[in-house]
């Protein structure tokens, strides 16, 4: 019986030696220490033998599964190296191929400025009121100081759909929405929105574009706090080094009128093609609103002031970006919307 | 408007570089756009100043060895005169003459100027040289030469009283500012205009006043004069006319020097009497015109001849000078003599009475006509000139004796007249002039800057307003009683002054402040938040948005109904002045836009996957003003995953699914849920439509395109995926308030469950079968696999779920699962007649 336990030892040993795998080292158990295994069928009988051989060689043969339990130990931690590294080895990519593409989405390069755009007057507490894009005669013109035959009314060439209903040419007409919506609070809110001109389409001139009109009326509103408003957006908007410059100017609906000017953002000042060599951008006309707008919105002009400007959407987008064309803005052409 | 810095400085110093006064006119609101040199350094051609300079022409004698040259003796400053070979007509006409004083622009040898012989401008150098024997090496120069015109047909003749030996950059050169005037300001349309300006920005006085030359030559002013007989039968739309008579003058070239300035000044030499009515147009701003008197008409029984101002009876014709025979209607106003219309009020004058060459006498007009007819008839006739311009834009009425005045002067001057004792004048439209309270309050209260009283009063005076210090009979504060000059109609109120005094005063002086008014109610806008969200979502999703237009040509929309009938135009908003056909109508869907930047995509890359978020525009009843609601659109074509190198790329096209999946993700992300039911739309394929509810409303509807539409839109086979939906309804249903639910700490059981039901059984009952059936231990039901084939028979299908069970205050046992289940399984049967495929 003992010899049987020597021979089995030695063969569960050099059987072990060749379990390649973790399979193979379960199926070694089974086999040896298993319920149903050699080692086990030895131990159950035991109880055949003479009683006086019995404690020899069940000693010698719980040694005999102990030393084989260790040497499955070892080796089952053998196998677990040999394996990490192989698969460390075999799994090595070529880190330079290209990522599974997502195919992830842009947004059109004109809500990306919008969105900036909001985002810095919101820190300034100018909320979104958003109005129509098709507008009466009267909301367009009239109630803001241009009555019929007035001839600034010529600043905008109008597309027309009757005799009183027109497409907006600016958002300006959202001043008197909002004033007479708000009235009488004080009032601090951008207007943006899509406006329509009858312009010829090219390079520079789109039929359709976007405008952000700001409107804040209040108590105590002045030129120098309109002027800060400005300066404020343009740093935040075009860089903190930008210098602004503030003239006077002419809209029917403000008075006094200024437009605001950057130092032109590719020259730096000294004159290119783009600043059409003065040195200086346009970023908005503004002004402090008319008294008879004010009236018009529901605001006694002798205890409310306001100012108002009016920014481009695509322009700025424009010089920060260096487009040459607003029409990319409309032919929705991908490979221009996806590099931004 | 262009005005030459010399021409200016006829009225106010300058002592301030040119581009310095430039900056500071713009910023006082009159934009100088650009500044032209002309001579100085900065010009195209700068004139060398020890190179070209005042000559003076003392002989002019024959040249030996031809009969079309002669020998010019200039003297220039030298230390001898030069002799130069000339051909110019002018001198070969003085041939012999000597004891010349005639003053001419001299170039020296190496002097720069444009070839006159060259076409276009080209730059030469002067060399010395023979010319037919005799040596030249000096020139007297014509205008296009030294670069002032095209002209060489001469030499230019200077004012006698240029200074000889004087670089001629010094005496004659000159830098032009051309202004954008922006506003109806006809009083920022002069050189005085500008110059006012000027002076009131540098704080300096006017040198004199042009328009005080009736204190300098007394005339008699009335209403009958004995040359004319003057009568405005539409005092509405001609408030004042002016008339003056000079008799016996010749009509010639006008002087170098009122050339040089009208060029200058952008407009063209033509003879003294027009040139003369131009030049005092574009001093004062106030437009004249010269009529040849002696064509003027006397009307039946009368001596005098006639100027009557009247509205045009229907269908009047004249002639203007443009050699257009016009038609007026009954609105547009007229000056007519005796017999007829003799000028378009304000406009142009007529071709019959216009100066030539044979005129001797002149009659002329300076008058003042109201704005907006001006404008009117200028625009319906499509005329316009330099005095359409000014009148259109309120030209100050006090200016019409003055302005006779110095014109006839000039015309007594320069062409050899003599004006009449009197000047008519007819001027039934005098105003008072208005007078505007000041409160330095207001002044304040508006630019947020304190302006020193001095400045509001000196600022004002400059510009010409009358300032007169009172108190408020309110409150007893100091006041200003402004009395407002006749050529600023445009000034009715304070707010009016204050911007004056602003932009005088000047805006780089204002300090910039943040504003400091109490901060408005703010409000959330649950619109914009949404529609940006919804954009985030998409754009999470793959799509990229985009914008198109909102004016659509009506076949385009037309397209979406491929078998009819197409939109009725009388539906749709539509423009009376489109820029073209195509975008004469205000869309009503988005789908052909993003149809149409599909297939322009798809020349570029193979899938394209959008959307765009945009007002439609539906006419109302009975309202002049459409709903613009908001739609979402979304269009997406082409395989599933862009092209890559991975071995398990999808090629199978972009499909209904996908776009499902799409919206489910959306609403998802807005914490909604929707409901897909078979749809009808002519757009899309029958079978592979749906319309989408959320909690019962209708969102709108998704599909694969039908292939008649795809091919209307001209995009290549294979699945189009598209939707449209009313955003305006998930505005409305977002944001509304959710709770979590807890998340049980008890083991899930997870069961799959296969069911075979008929083909015609929609996915979507089976589920939801399954979900209330097995509420609330049943917490999820996700299909995992679709199945037709032998295995269950022809019509029918087999649905495979994944179920999962749990409960939040105890783990399940395999029993309560078991009869859940069972309860599930019964009803499965009953009700879709169903049967079960081996569970697991």
């Amino acid at each position: 019986m003992l010899e049987q336990l020597a021979q089995l030892e030695a063969e569960a040993l050099q059987a072990l030696e060749k379990a390649q795998t973790q399979e193979d080292l379960d199926r070694w158990y089974h086999t040896y220490l298993g319920r149903k295994g050699a080692l086990t069928a030895i131990l159950r009988s035991l109880g055949s033998l003479p009683l006086e051989e019995r404690p020899a060689v069940g000693a010698r043969a719980n040694e005999v599964k102990r030393r084989l339990e260790a040497a499955c130990q070892a080796r089952t931690e053998a196998v677990r190296q040999a394996q990490l590294a192989q698969e460390l080895e075999a799994g090595a990519l070529d880190v330079t191929l290209p990522g599974r593409p997502l195919g992830p989405g842009h947004l059109h390069i004109t809500t990306r400025t919008l969105r900036q755009i909001y985002a810095i007057f919101a820190e300034m507490g100018f909320q979104v009121y958003e109005a129509r894009d098709v507008e009466t005669d009267e909301m367009n013109f009239g109630l803001l100081n241009m009555p019929p035959h007035h001839p600034a009314r010529e600043m905008w060439d109008t597309f027309w759909i009757t005799d009183d209903v027109l497409l907006r040419t600016h958002t300006s007409p959202g001043q008197i929405r909002v004033m007479r919506e708000r009235y009488p609070e004080p009032i601090r809110v951008i207007l943006p929105g899509k406006c329509y001109r009858y312009e010829q389409i090219t390079a520079r001139s789109e039929h359709q574009f976007f405008q952000v009109e700001g409107l804040a009326v209040g108590r105590a509103i002045t030129m120098t706090d309109l002027i800060g408003t400005l300066t404020a957006f343009a740093r935040r908007f075009y860089g903190a080094e930008r210098r602004i410059r503030i003239r006077g100017s002419y809209f029917p609906f403000t008075e006094p009128s200024i437009e605001a000017d950057i130092d032109c953002i590719l020259c730096g000042g000294k004159g290119c093609r783009v600043c059409k060599y003065s040195g200086w951008l346009e970023i908005a006309g503004a002004g402090m609103v008319h008294p008879v707008v004010l009236a018009n919105g529901g605001y006694d002009p002798d205890q409310w002031s306001g100012f108002a400007f009016g920014l481009g959407v695509e322009r700025p987008a424009m010089l920060k970006y260096s487009i040459d064309d607003i029409r990319l803005f409309y032919s929705n052409d991908l490979r221009f919307l996806h590099q931004f | 408007m262009r005005v030459p810095l010399s021409w200016l400085k006829d009225y106010v110093d300058i002592p301030i570089p040119i581009p310095q006064l430039a900056e500071r006119l713009t910023l006082a609101g009159l934009e100088v756009e650009t500044v032209t040199y002309i001579g100085l350094p900065g010009a195209e051609l700068p004139w060398e100043p020890d190179k070209i300079v005042v000559g003076e022409l003392r002989a002019v004698h024959p040249h030996p060895n031809a009969d079309r040259l002669v020998l010019a003796e200039v003297e220039y400053g030298g230390p001898a005169p030069e002799v130069v070979v000339t051909g110019a007509p002018g001198l070969l006409a003085l041939r012999g003459q000597t004891d010349l004083h005639i003053k001419v622009a001299f170039a020296l040898e190496g002097a720069h100027l444009y070839d006159g012989h060259a076409p276009g401008f080209q730059v030469t150098k002067l060399k010395a040289t023979k010319i037919r024997g005799v040596p030249s090496r000096a020139m007297v120069c014509s205008e296009k030469e030294l670069g002032l015109s095209d002209q060489h047909e001469d030499i230019i003749y200077l004012p006698d009283d240029a200074p000889v030996g004087v670089p001629l950059a010094d005496y004659l050169g000159d830098a032009v500012l051309a202004f954008d005037i922006k506003g109806p300001f006809a009083h920022l349309y002069s050189v005085f205009g500008i110059a006012r300006e000027v002076a009131a920005l540098l704080d300096l006085p006017l040198k004199h006043d042009p328009r005080r030359v009736v204190e300098r030559h007394p005339v008699s002013i009335t209403p009958e004069p004995d040359f004319i007989v003057l009568e405005i039968a539409d005092p509405d739309l001609c408030p004042r006319y002016s008339a003056a008579f000079i008799g016996g003058v010749r009509v010639g070239p006008s002087p170098f020097w009122m050339q040089m300035r009208l060029r200058l000044a952008g407009m063209r030499p033509i003879s003294n009497i027009v040139d003369i009515t131009n030049y005092v147009m574009l001093e004062l701003g106030q437009p004249l015109h010269a009529f040849d008197y002696g064509r003027l008409r006397p009307r039946p029984g009368e001596r005098r001849p006639a100027i009557i101002v009247r509205r045009s009876r229907p269908n009047e014709q004249m002639t203007t000078l443009d050699g257009t025979l016009r038609t007026f209607d009954g609105e547009m106003l007229l000056i007519t003599d005796g017999g007829g219309p003799v000028a378009v009020a304000g406009v142009m004058g007529g071709l019959e009475s216009e100066i030539t060459d044979a005129t001797t006498d002149i009659l002329l007009e300076s008058a003042n006509f109201h704005f907006l007819s001006i404008r009117r008839t200028s625009r319906l006739l499509g005329l316009t000139s330099e005095a359409a311009q000014r009148f259109g834009r309120q030209v100050d009425p006090e200016l019409t004796v003055p302005a006779a005045l110095r014109a006839a002067l000039l015309m007594a001057e320069l062409a050899g007249g003599t004006i009449a004792p009197a000047i008519g004048d007819v001027y039934p439209g005098r105003q008072p002039l208005r007078t505007v309270e000041l409160n330095p309050a207001d002044v304040d209260r508006i630019l947020g800057v304190e302006i020193p009283p001095e400045d509001i009063a000196r600022i004002l005076t400059a510009l010409e307003f009358t300032v007169q210090p009172t108190t408020s009979p309110d409150t007893n504060l100091p006041m200003y009683r402004i009395t407002v000059p006749s050529h600023r109609p445009d000034v009715t109120r304070p707010v009016d002054l204050v911007e004056e005094i602003g932009r005088v005063w000047g805006y780089d002086r204002f300090p910039p402040t943040l504003l400091r008014d109490e901060l408005p109610p703010q409000r959330p806008n649950v619109r914009l938040e949404c529609a940006e969200r919804v954009r985030d979502l998409l754009v999470g999703c793959g799509l990229d948005e985009v914008i198109t237009y909102s004016l659509v040509d009506l076949a385009d929309e037309g397209k979406l109904y491929p078998q009819g009938p197409a939109p009725d135009p009388a539906r749709y908003l539509r423009l009376r002045n489109p820029l073209s056909a195509d975008r004469a109508y205000l869309r009503q869907t988005l789908l052909p836009s993003l149809l149409r930047t599909l297939r322009e995509n798809l020349r570029f890359q193979e899938r394209v996957a959008i959307f765009e978020i945009g007002a439609v525009y539906l006419p109302v009843e009975g309202q002049p003003l459409p709903d613009e609601p908001l739609r979402l659109g979304v269009a997406m074509t082409g395989p599933r995953e862009p092209r890559s190198w991975l071995p398990d790329r999808q090629t199978t096209p972009l499909g209904f699914y996908d776009l499902k999946g799409v919206v489910e993700a959306l609403l998802s992300g807005l914490g909604l849920s929707g409901a897909f039911e078979r749809g009808q739309h002519p757009a899309f394929h029958p079978g592979r439509c749906a319309e989408v509810r959320v909690n019962g409303h209708v969102l709108g509807i998704i599909g694969e395109l039908h292939p008649l539409v795809r091919e209307a839109f001209d995009l290549p086979e294979g699945p189009v995926a598209a939707l449209e939906f009313d955003l305006e309804v998930l505005i409305d249903l977002w944001g509304a308030p959710r709770r979590m639910t807890p998340i049980s700490l008890h083991p899930p059981v997870y069961e799959d469950l296969a069911v075979v039901v008929d083909e015609e059984t929609p996915a979507v009952r089976v589920r939801d079968l399954i979900a209330q059936t097995g509420a609330p231990l049943l917490r999820s039901v996700v299909l995992f696999d679709v199945y037709r084939g032998e295995q269950v028979g022809p019509g029918r299908k087999s649905l495979a779920y994944r179920l999962t069970y749990q409960a939040d205050d105890r783990t399940l046992t395999d029993a309560e699962v078991a009869r859940v289940r069972e309860k599930i399984v019964r009803r499965l049967e009953r009700e879709l007649g169903a049967t079960l495929r081996g569970a697991g």
